[in-house]
């Protein structure tokens, strides 16, 4: 495909790899060294040294149970919730060593937040959902939080579509909406990076496209990483790629780099073979 | 569709029905004759009154002061604790656990022991060590005890029916286990409970061998939560077995009795669903 393909009518627009804006600078905001998690004995990937730039939107992809979703899940502490889950090695975000017991969970939380596979959105009405975790991280004036609410909704393209029910039920809203609407609860709280599980694979096509320009959006203003299981999703929207693969029963870390080195120059024979679709 | 595969619907049709019909019929039954031998006494009079001749003649006001209070020390005890026991089992013991295992065990026991056995605990343990002799003190703590197992249970059960997504994403988002427990998961919680609560009403409003030990046969007025006050299904059961010519005024006392259970769950499942209603919203 290159850009003077025709393009079926409301397509996104397609970029070559080279033209796409500058956006971020490489410069570590994550970093994880010879990072490794365990559900019991079972490792689910071992041994990661990945460093994710500030700004930056990073995609993870690789196949089915290569520890992607534990990768992401280890970086916010969330496989403290995990039962036997150990997670080894050495993990700082900004200059908090994040595997450290001194590190403050709540506060680390606040500064990534997560979106899920499937929209997830709580059992409350549309408003509550973005208000709760605001007065719980302590916003009491009414009037900041209905403004915060706003920015938040605006940012993600769900005011125009909601503000006239905010006070119907969250789980009345689709499918898709629902996805945004858990991405606004996450960045309601002002975080600096945001980890995304899948965050299109359990939406329908339009919704997925709308999902997929929302995170497009969040370039440059927060640090963003994503797995995915769609190649050209990666492409479309991901600054850097990192490829995990199971291999001797553990997931590892295969290849990481910029999105163009990554499709256009692999080093590895088991990305090329991923890339072209050989392999994956 | 073949002959044979028709039959069977038909079969299986007919036998649900007939279960069905069957538990109805023997309910509607039962609350018939209670309203054609009961329902001629009833009157605010008997509602009011005390009773007179050994219950004989009169009313069962008294009886009703003290079934009501046992029946408040009983739920005044064992709410906060069976809530507070289910979340420990639910949010912070895991299925695998010594404790949690050994506690569920303990509990699902505890709650299939019959009502004597808790009547002779309680007579004991409250009456006698404790020294609230019989009083509506100790039938209300004997009560509680017998129906704690089953508010414990289904509370818990209540816990675990809430997705585990709510846990994960509040967590995500950085908020406290007790904001999650107090602003989620009770309220999503909140159906268990109130299954649990009436389970355990039921239970203890029809409750005769525990409270003949605890509470007593006094049929006066009570004073205080340490007089000994007559609970309905005891007035019940003294009229019914002991009292010749007593049989109207227990047909009467029954049909308050019933009648009371059902007021009592309306008005709880009522409750649930309005403070669920304000809280949590499905689609």
């Amino acid at each position: 495909m290159t850009p003077s393909d025709p393009s079926p009518p409301g397509a996104r627009p397609w970029f070559p790899l080279d033209d796409r804006p500058p956006c971020c600078e490489p410069k570590p905001f994550l970093v994880t060294e010879h990072l490794s998690v365990r559900y019991g004995e079972k490792p689910a990937f071992l041994d990661v040294t990945l460093s994710i730039n500030t700004g930056c939107i990073t995609a993870l992809v690789g196949p089915s149970g290569c520890g992607k979703t534990s990768f992401l899940t280890c970086l916010n502490r969330l496989t403290d919730l995990i039962p036997g889950c150990r997670v080894s090695g050495y993990l700082r975000l900004g200059s908090v060593d994040v595997l450290s017991p001194q590190t403050n969970v709540i506060y680390l939380r606040r500064r990534v937040g997560m979106i899920f596979q499937k929209p997830n959105p709580f059992p409350l009405s549309i408003r509550r959902n973005l208000e709760f975790p605001l007065r719980e991280h302590g916003m009491k004036d009414h009037e900041q939080i209905s403004a915060t609410i706003e920015t938040v909704l605006r940012d993600v393209g769900l005011w125009e579509e909601v503000k006239d029910r905010m006070n119907a039920p969250a789980l009345s809203l689709s499918g898709g909406q629902q996805q945004r609407l858990c991405v606004a609860r996450a960045l309601v709280l002002s975080p600096e990076a945001l980890l995304l599980d899948e965050p299109c694979s359990a939406l329908d096509p339009i919704s997925s496209g709308v999902v997929e320009d929302l995170i497009a959006s969040l370039r440059g203003r927060y640090t963003v990483l994503t797995v995915t299981h769609n190649l050209a999703q990666a492409r479309r929207i991901a600054d850097y790629v990192a490829l995990f693969w199971v291999q001797e029963g553990a997931g590892r870390l295969i290849e990481s780099g910029t999105v163009k080195e990554f499709f256009e120059a692999p080093r590895e024979a088991l990305t090329a073979a991923y890339v072209s679709g050989m392999r994956g | 569709m073949p002959e044979s595969i028709h039959r069977r619907e038909r079969i299986v049709t007919v036998f649900v029905w007939t279960g069905a019909g069957v538990v109805t019929v023997i309910f509607l039954w039962l609350l018939g004759d209670l309203v054609w031998h009961g329902l001629d006494r009833l009157s605010w009079e008997f509602l009011s009154a005390a009773p007179r001749k050994a219950g004989r003649a009169g009313g069962i006001g008294p009886i009703l002061v003290s079934t009501g209070l046992i029946l408040s020390v009983c739920l005044a005890v064992s709410m906060p604790i069976g809530v507070g026991a289910a979340v420990l089992l639910a949010e912070f013991t895991t299925d695998d656990s010594v404790f949690g295992r050994l506690t569920r065990r303990s509990l699902d026991i505890l709650s299939g022991v019959p009502s004597i056995v808790f009547g002779l605990f309680g007579n004991a343990f409250f009456c006698k060590i404790l020294g609230l002799g019989f009083s509506i003190l100790s039938g209300g703590l004997t009560l509680a005890c017998m129906v704690l197992p089953i508010l414990i249970r289904s509370t818990e059960e209540g816990f675990r029916a809430v997705p585990a997504e709510y846990r994960m994403s509040a967590a995500a988002l950085g908020l406290s286990r007790t904001a999650t427990l107090f602003h989620l998961l009770l309220p999503a919680a909140v159906p268990g409970l109130m299954v649990g609560l009436v389970l355990g009403i039921g239970r203890a409003i029809a409750e005769t061998a525990a409270l003949i030990f605890t509470s007593g046969y006094v049929d006066r007025m009570p004073e205080s939560l340490l007089d000994s006050g007559r609970a309905l299904s005891i007035h019940i059961f003294d009229l019914s077995m002991n009292v010749s010519g007593g049989d109207a005024n227990a047909y009467a006392a029954a049909l308050v009795l019933v009648g009371l259970l059902l007021l009592i769950n309306s008005t709880a499942s009522w409750l649930a669903d309005h403070w669920l209603h304000r809280r949590i919203v499905l689609a």
